[in-house]
């Protein structure tokens, strides 16, 4: 199947304006945090006239980033191992065991995250609030409360992704395991899990991605001492002046881990993605 | 003539799985708990996180919940139905604004979906052939996916400046077409912002997917295609598309539910406080929420946009899966 000329020169023409609509972002994002702040407050420049690292010393006092990443870090770690977790046993229930059950759980999990989050937002800041009122149990403004609540915001991908690995796992290998004697949390834990690794890094990965971003809840759920990059990065321009050179800094700083290991495990999404949504 | 002949992988994409024929295990009472018990945890999370505060936001609603009463809602006196009249009724001020929000949100949701489909399905159709760079390509087109919802979002908000963005500084100083900077940020243009930055933040997700389900079509439908002289067009409407029908099947509806229920986008780029042209449903009813602090209300508009979107998926769904089946 050969490719006309037209063709060819319509790929090449379309790809390149895609290009330049993803990159021209990403570059401004990044040559702007190597600007002194002079320069990201007249008129734009493509090339940093006077490139310097001084925003990414300087964002560090503007606003406490330092705070927000630790919060962001303990609470998208805790949240996505926790979560990918609870999606192995579920996955495994699914892809192993006929149960009565098995098709409205699944759809309910897949139907809770299309609902609106504002939906949420309201009762569950009034239930955390009360709740802390009555018992003494600090959620509200609380790392522990945004953790609860992220638990869930990744389970259907994961529990999703996650069943299309462990149907690709051959049955023989459980049987195999089971005329040994295996059990079945021996056989999960011995025989699946071993072999669905990829698979299992990449949607920790998405979960650790998901909480990372989340914005809503983090906005409303958090105060001075327990607020997430999310909303603490806007900190930059409630001040006086907006140093946008150092929330350029910022973004770049927070997105690096995220991106580098979303684009790492780009394969495994797009397997998973194939087995689970194709199916 | 080109003819397409079904395979088994055409089967309806989405969440109920099809029963791939595996003899079932029925070994005792003590074996058949265990799935269940497989499930508890998530099943808790999702009542404590999801299904009671969905059921406590349908009572909320039902309450006059404002500042008074929201540390102790208990004592809030309950209204019926009259937190839905407030919102709902367009003869209202209140609900004369609701209406141009929900005409905003169907706006922008038919632009958002529609481009990010379009790129979507270009980029993923033009990177099915290999040729040098391709992987590269590949893993660009995905970065904004993979970027932090603010990061992306902030970067946009710092271009839309007026006097100090690169979008003015591209179509006013090096294009000259316009004569006068233009605000991006506030009026009118505020809503051809939101698109911009929603489809660029969303198409990747489109590209992901297409990208996926095309892996799934067998080159030889595309050889046998070729045979009977099939030009690009009719390759990618007899050919591609079909193939891809499940894939856009579940696509669109997540991409629809996710961009009319979008809070993120507005709530970075317009700091909180969208302009009317932008006020997009979430907005609207975070802002009566917690800036008028009327929980009722913001709960009234809430349940009464879960019933539109459940309509909306559910006659979507029908429609969906009656045409494939005539097909």
């Amino acid at each position: 199947m050969r490719e006309s000329t037209v063709e060819r020169w319509c790929r090449r023409v379309v790809l390149t304006l895609l290009t330049v609509f993803v990159v021209v972002p990403l570059y401004a994002m990044v040559s702007s945090a190597a600007k002194p702040l002079k320069d990201v407050q007249g008129t734009f420049t493509w090339i940093p006239g006077h490139p310097t690292g001084k925003a990414f010393v300087d964002m560090w006092t503007t606003v406490p980033l330092a705070r927000y990443l630790v919060n962001s870090l303990v609470v998208s770690g805790v949240a996505s191992v926790f979560s990918v977790s609870v999606a192995v046993f579920v996955a495994f229930a699914i892809s192993r065991y006929r149960f009565r059950g098995r098709q409205a759980f699944s759809v309910t999990v897949l139907a809770t995250q299309m609902f609106p989050g504002i939906l949420f937002l309201l009762p569950l800041f009034l239930i955390y609030v009360n709740l802390g009122n009555a018992t003494g149990i600090e959620l509200y403004a609380s790392r522990t409360g945004l953790i609860i609540t992220y638990l869930t915001f990744s389970l259907p991908f994961s529990i999703w992704m996650l069943v299309g690995y462990f149907d690709s796992i051959p049955r023989g290998l459980d049987e195999a395991a089971q005329v040994d004697g295996a059990g079945p949390f021996r056989i999960l834990f011995r025989v699946i899990l071993p072999t669905a690794v990829p698979g299992i890094v990449a949607v920790v990965v998405y979960a650790f991605m998901t909480a990372w971003g989340e914005v809503l809840f983090a906005s409303v759920m958090t105060d001075e001492n327990s607020r997430t990059l999310a909303v603490g990065l806007q900190g930059y321009a409630t001040q006086t002046q907006v140093y946008w050179n150092q929330v350029m800094a910022a973004s770049l700083v927070v997105s690096v881990p995220v991106v580098a290991g979303f684009l790492l495990l780009q394969r495994y999404f797009v397997a998973g993605l194939t087995a689970g949504a194709v199916k | 003539m080109v003819t397409i002949t079904r395979t088994g992988r055409d089967r309806p994409a989405g969440p109920p799985r099809t029963d791939t024929g595996r003899p079932a295990r029925r070994r005792g009472p003590q074996r058949s708990r265990l799935p269940y018990l497989l499930l508890l945890p998530a099943l808790i999370l999702e009542l404590a996180v999801h299904i009671i505060p969905m059921l406590v936001g349908v009572w909320m609603s039902l309450l006059e919940l404002t500042q008074f009463h929201i540390r102790d809602w208990s004592s809030a006196p309950f209204v019926g139905l009259a937190n839905y009249r407030a919102t709902l009724d367009v003869h209202t001020p209140t609900g004369q604004q609701l209406l141009q929000s929900f005409g905003v949100t169907v706006a922008y949701t038919v632009l958002s979906v529609g481009l990010s489909w379009v790129f979507g399905l270009t980029a993923a159709v033009f990177l099915q052939r290999p040729f040098r760079g391709r992987a590269l390509l590949r893993t660009l087109f995905l970065t904004p996916y993979a970027l932090p919802v603010y990061a992306a979002v902030i970067t946009w908000t710092f271009l839309f400046q007026r006097d100090t963005g690169l979008v003015n500084h591209v179509l006013v100083d090096q294009l000259h077409l316009m004569k006068q900077a233009p605000f991006w940020l506030i009026g009118d243009n505020s809503f051809t912002a939101l698109v911009v930055v929603s489809v660029w933040r969303s198409w990747p997700f489109a590209f992901l997917c297409l990208m996926a389900g095309l892996q799934n079509v067998p080159v030889e439908l595309y050889e046998s295609a070729a045979i009977d002289g099939a030009g690009f067009w009719r390759r990618l409407s007899a050919v591609t598309l079909p193939m891809l029908r499940p894939v856009n099947q579940v696509l669109l509806l997540v991409l629809f539910l996710w961009t009319f229920n979008d809070f993120n986008t507005p709530y970075l780029l317009f700091g909180g406080s969208a302009p009317k042209q932008a006020d997009i449903i979430s907005i609207h009813i975070y802002k009566s929420s917690f800036i008028a602090w009327n929980f009722g209300e913001g709960s009234a508009m809430s349940v009464a946009l879960l019933v539109f979107l459940l309509a909306v998926t559910a006659v979507y769904l029908l429609v969906t899966n009656r045409r494939r089946s005539h097909a």
